[in-house]
Formats: C-alpha cells, structure tokens, sequence
C-alpha cells in the first residue's frame, strides 16, 4: 500500500474513534486526561475511563497479534532515560493539560487556539530535543 | 455498563488507528520530529486524517441534544493561552522527543512492549502524581494567605 494511505487510514480510525467516545459518552478523547483522572477518580469517572484505557491495551495485544511490525525497537538509550522521559509527558501534559490526542486532534478539531499554541510548542520542543540528542550528542549526520 | 462498553470499544479502535498509522514505532515517531535528518512526513498524514475526520464527525454529533449514554456534552472550557499550558507543552515535547512515545501509543505498547515502555509508563504515572501532589501543595498555600 502507498506509504501514506496508510498513515491516513490510521488517522481518519483514531478520529473515528474520538468521535465514538464523543457520541456515546460525551468525552473528549484526550488520552493524558483519562489517565490522569483515574488516579484519584470522581464518582462515576472510574469505568469509563478504566474501560478506554483497557480497550487501549487490548488493541495492543490485538495488533502485536496481526500486525507485529507496527511495533519497533525503543529509541531511548538505557532505561533510566525512558524513566526520565515518562516523568516529563505525565507532568508536563497534567500541566499544559493535553497530549497529543487532547490537544493535537480533539482541540485543533474544535479550532481551539489553546490547542494550537500547545500542538506548536510540544511539536518544537520535541523536534529540538531529537535535534540534541541525535545530531548533537549522538553524532549522526 | 454500557457506557463503559463503548468507551472501551473506542480505545480499541483508536489503538488499532495508532497502530496503523505508525505511532506505536518509536523509531517513526522520532523520524517524524528529526526535521533536520532524514524526516518521515508520514505522522503528519495520520494527524491530518485524524483531524479531518473528527472535526467533520463531531460537527455531526453535535447537532445531538446529548450523547447516546451521557447527560451532557461536554462544555468549553478555558480558552486562556497562559504559561502553564505553553510549559507543560513544552516539558512533555521533550519527553516525547526523548522516547518517542506520547501517552495514548504507550499505553498500547504496555502489554507487549517489555521493560523500556513499562518503566516509561511508571515514569509517566508518577509525573501524573507529583502534578497532583504539587497543584494541592499550590492551592494549599494560596488559600493560606488570605489577599
């Protein structure tokens, strides 16, 4: 298949999908939110999140079953580093309050310009830290 | 319960979107952000297909008086562009850079990912934590000086 129709098809399902948790549960599909609220959940806020975030997971074993290669090798370079790493996304989007799903599809759809100035600033950020660590400290081309 | 069904049915669906799309290999993610390497464009076809889709779709949806299974949609909410969301963007593009996971195809990688992507996921758990623990800290003090 042409090396975009691909990535697009993935992309109009995730839509799809924000769309479904939209007219069934009235949710925005932001995955950082979800999480995050499940670590001291509200009154009635545990299953539907617990249900996203297990339906997340059983994807993944559903793909490793039929679609093995969709996962690649970590990047990062020892574990202590994706320690770090992990620290970094689970703050930093309680902060910015979003990801890349909140903020990147479910508020860039709703034209929020919140979402905007996020989207281009984790974007930026994410870019300059590949920059540094693959072409400053690593020495690639 | 139903609620809890088709939220799930959903996760299931975005996860097997991420996974075509190509966010579940880190290695495409960090091609994707390597904008002065060899640079994979193909992350910005599953953003604009996810884009695409959802802006039509809940255009749709919206017209519903409310979802199927809720009370309510959802109410906008702030629309202040302040330092807290440009600083917790910035924070976790560096995270994402650094591992090339965000959380949504981490959470897929989970079960079958082994040790890189469970300790990420703790990392991440616990960065979710001190956030809470540090915002009660926050309101604690401001409510402690009256003015």
């Amino acid at each position: 298949m042409n090396s975009y129709l691909l990535p697009l098809l993935g992309g109009v399902l995730i839509g799809v999908a924000a769309s479904l948790l939209l007219l069934f549960n009235g949710r925005v599909a932001g995955i950082s939110g979800i999480l995050g609220g499940l670590l001291a959940p509200a009154p009635g806020e545990a299953g539907w999140r617990g249900a996203f975030l297990l339906g997340l997971a059983g994807g993944g074993v559903l793909l490793a079953l039929v679609r093995p290669h969709a996962f690649g090798a970590p990047v990062v370079p020892g574990l202590g580093v994706a320690v770090v790493a992990g620290l970094l996304v689970g703050f930093g989007t309680r902060l910015g309050n979003g990801c890349t799903s909140g903020h990147g599809v479910c508020g860039l759809a709703r034209g929020a310009g919140r979402s905007l100035v996020a989207t281009l600033v984790f974007m930026a950020t994410g870019a300059l830290t590949v920059f540094v660590a693959r072409h400053v400290v690593g020495g690639a081309p | 319960m139903k609620a809890s069904l088709a939220a799930g049915l959903a996760g299931l669906l975005f996860a097997v979107g991420l996974g075509l799309g190509g966010m579940t290999d880190p290695a495409k993610v960090v091609g994707f952000l390597d904008v002065a390497g060899a640079w994979d464009p193909s992350l910005a076809f599953v953003m604009a297909g996810a884009l695409g889709s959802h802006a039509l779709l809940r255009r749709l949806i919206l017209r519903r008086r409310r979802p199927v299974l809720a009370p309510a949609f959802p109410t906008a909410g702030t629309t202040r562009v302040d330092a807290r969301l440009v600083a917790g963007a910035a924070l976790f593009g560096v995270g994402w850079g650094l591992a090339g996971y965000c959380p949504g195809p981490a959470l897929v990688v989970l079960p079958v990912g082994g040790a890189t992507v469970l300790l990420f996921v703790v990392g991440m758990v616990v960065g979710m934590g001190a956030f809470r623990w540090w915002e009660s800290r926050l309101t604690a003090r401001t409510q402690a000086q009256p003015g």
